[in-house]
């Protein structure tokens, strides 16, 4: 079983830029910044001494009109270590994008996009970011914050 | 025409797809041809659309459309607070909706920091009914699938067995299929007085009958000839694409979340982890999922006899034992992200909370579901098959739309 420390050590490793250690996250993992989220996922996939082979959970986290942001919380678990591990990726509220990891593991493919579909985060390189869950001429991003539904849909009325 | 009391005009120039296809007619070649199977079709176990482009009867590629059974669970559990959100859980998995309940539980048990007080008893009285929810999916995968594949008789004699299950459940719990019975800290009731002698006499029928089922099924040469070698899931793909449970066991990984991260009392019970083998094929075929899952049946037999056996013994019934006693009158986790995660019959299900200290409320509830996971591999394994093992591959798979939708 891989330490906690030593994956961080890893992260430090190949990020450009800062690794916050975040407390309040369990399984425990670091804050990182989008710039760095495609190099490290795929040196973390690799390196035979991390093998995070799979990846269980893609959320992403509407922070709220105030704060202005989004999380992307990626849950990796490395089966033969059985490790676990917590990437957290803050984007704008405005501008919610960054790169795509569904070339590393292809369970982000349909995680990704829902999170297009439900928070409106756009994940470039992604090779198919269509709706998933909602109807493709549905309007707006459910589960923002301030997400207001249409008065109709399709002439019929929304109650 | 528009008045008040008319809810929907028919207007038929505003009609159109709501889900278009992914494919264009006119960007395909001239020997290609674009099938809809479903969303209505009894092989696709549910709403789910596929979007098949065929050449011939080889299939080029398929397209899944989900969401035509969404209900908004996430958008719901942000706005109720912990303990009402038992019932929405329930209906993602809704044939095996204990096991959704327990991983849920279990989950927001942590976050309080109240796991280790669950009394032994409602842990082990978890188990029993969570196990005996476990067999009543699988006997649904296993009966649907031999429908699929041609075999009616096995599907009459699953819902027969089954029945006993949901009388079983619904005895202790007052509801056949979406019970709310485990709560966060405890349970609704304690067992009902001579559920555990009922559920020994159900072992001790339900032993023959799996044997039969397996005779009539599993090792039918029909059943053989038309499932092995088909829809063979590489390890490697499967761990990629996220795929667990049933169908990464059947792809020969033993892996499983009662058994790895040890959760509830499992580390106290003795039972196996049947992998794939590729006994009849190659392995990580179809024949080798469904034959994981019945194996897991007869294991989930064993824990269910240990349970009863530790129910009567040392975590007796009392006359003064609380199955509530340890519900928390207010649940409110303090700041954190957490995730949790346990084994339902269809492989990981996991939770994603966010709660925020200040309510009762998640402030974010994902459901990383395993149906939705699991049929995402769909598309990587079924290129270059005849049309015809599309539907063996899916019903092996064994989503129940409830969860992928949710």
């Amino acid at each position: 079983m891989n330490k906690f420390e030593e994956i961080v050590a890893f992260v430090r490793q190949h990020c450009g830029q800062s690794v916050d250690i975040d407390e309040a996250m369990t399984p425990r993992g670091v804050r990182i910044q989008a710039s760095d989220l495609h190099k490290v996922c795929e040196k973390l996939h690799e390196d035979p001494a991390m093998y995070f082979d799979m990846l269980s959970c893609v959320t992403a986290v509407d922070n709220g009109v105030e704060a202005g942001t989004i999380d992307i919380v990626y849950n990796l678990y490395s089966i033969p270590f059985n490790s676990h591990f917590t990437l957290k990726v803050v984007v704008s509220r405005e501008q919610p994008e960054l790169d795509t990891v569904s070339d590393i593991w292809k369970t982000a493919n349909w995680h990704e996009r829902e999170a297009w579909d439900l928070l409106g985060v756009k994940f470039r390189g992604h090779p198919d970011l269509r709706r998933i869950l909602l109807p493709a001429d549905w309007e707006g991003h459910p589960l923002r914050k301030d997400y207001k539904h249409a008065e109709y849909y399709r002439d019929i009325k929304v109650d | 025409m528009s008045s008040d009391n008319v809810q929907y005009v028919y207007n038929p120039e505003g009609l159109q797809l709501s889900e278009p296809n992914k494919f264009r007619v006119e960007d395909l070649r001239s020997e290609e041809m674009i099938i809809n199977l479903g969303p209505q079709h009894p092989s696709t176990h549910g709403v789910l659309r596929l979007e098949v482009l065929l050449d011939g009867e080889i299939i080029r590629d398929v397209v899944p459309h989900i969401g035509y059974l969404h209900r908004c669970f996430e958008k719901h559990a942000e706005n109720l607070p912990f303990n009402q959100v038992i019932p929405f859980v329930d209906r993602l998995d809704y044939v095996a909706a204990m096991n959704c309940e327990h991983v849920y539980a279990m989950g927001v048990e942590r976050m309080l920091g109240i796991a280790e007080q669950i009394p032994k008893r409602v842990e082990y009285v978890r188990v029993l009914v969570a196990e005996l929810n476990r067999i009543s999916s699988h006997f649904i995968a296993i009966g649907t699938y031999g429908m699929d594949m041609g075999a009616f008789t096995p599907f009459f004699w699953v819902m027969r067995d089954r029945e006993h299950i949901l009388r079983l459940l619904e005895w202790a719990s007052g509801a056949r299929m979406l019970y709310n019975y485990i709560w966060i800290g405890g349970l609704f009731y304690d067992l009902p007085v001579g559920f555990e002698e009922r559920c020994t006499e159900f072992i001790k029928y339900i032993k023959p009958k799996l044997v039969e089922l397996e005779e009539i099924l599993i090792n039918n040469k029909i059943f053989i000839d038309r499932t092995a070698k088909v829809g063979v899931l590489p390890l490697e793909l499967a761990i990629n694409c996220g795929v667990t449970g049933p169908v990464l066991r059947g792809s020969g990984l033993r892996f499983d979340l009662r058994r790895v991260d040890g959760y509830s009392v499992y580390p106290e019970l003795d039972f196996d982890i049947p992998i794939g083998e590729g006994r009849m094929g190659a392995v990580g075929d179809c024949w080798d999922r469904t034959w994981v899952r019945m194996q897991e049946i007869h294991e989930s037999v064993k824990i269910i006899e240990q349970c009863l056996a530790r129910l009567t013994t040392d975590y007796k019934r009392t006359r003064d034992f609380d199955p509530q006693a340890m519900v928390p009158k207010k649940i409110r986790p303090k700041a954190q992200d957490f995730y949790i995660r346990g084994e339902t019959p269809k492989g990981e299900l996991g939770f994603f909370f966010r709660a925020d200290g200040r309510s009762d409320i998640p402030y974010r509830c994902k459901c990383r579901s395993c149906s939705f996971v699991n049929l995402s591999v769909l598309p990587e394994i079924s290129r270059g098959i005849l049309i015809a093992d599309l539907i063996a591959i899916l019903g092996t798979i064994d989503v129940v739309m409830g969860e992928v939708d949710r």
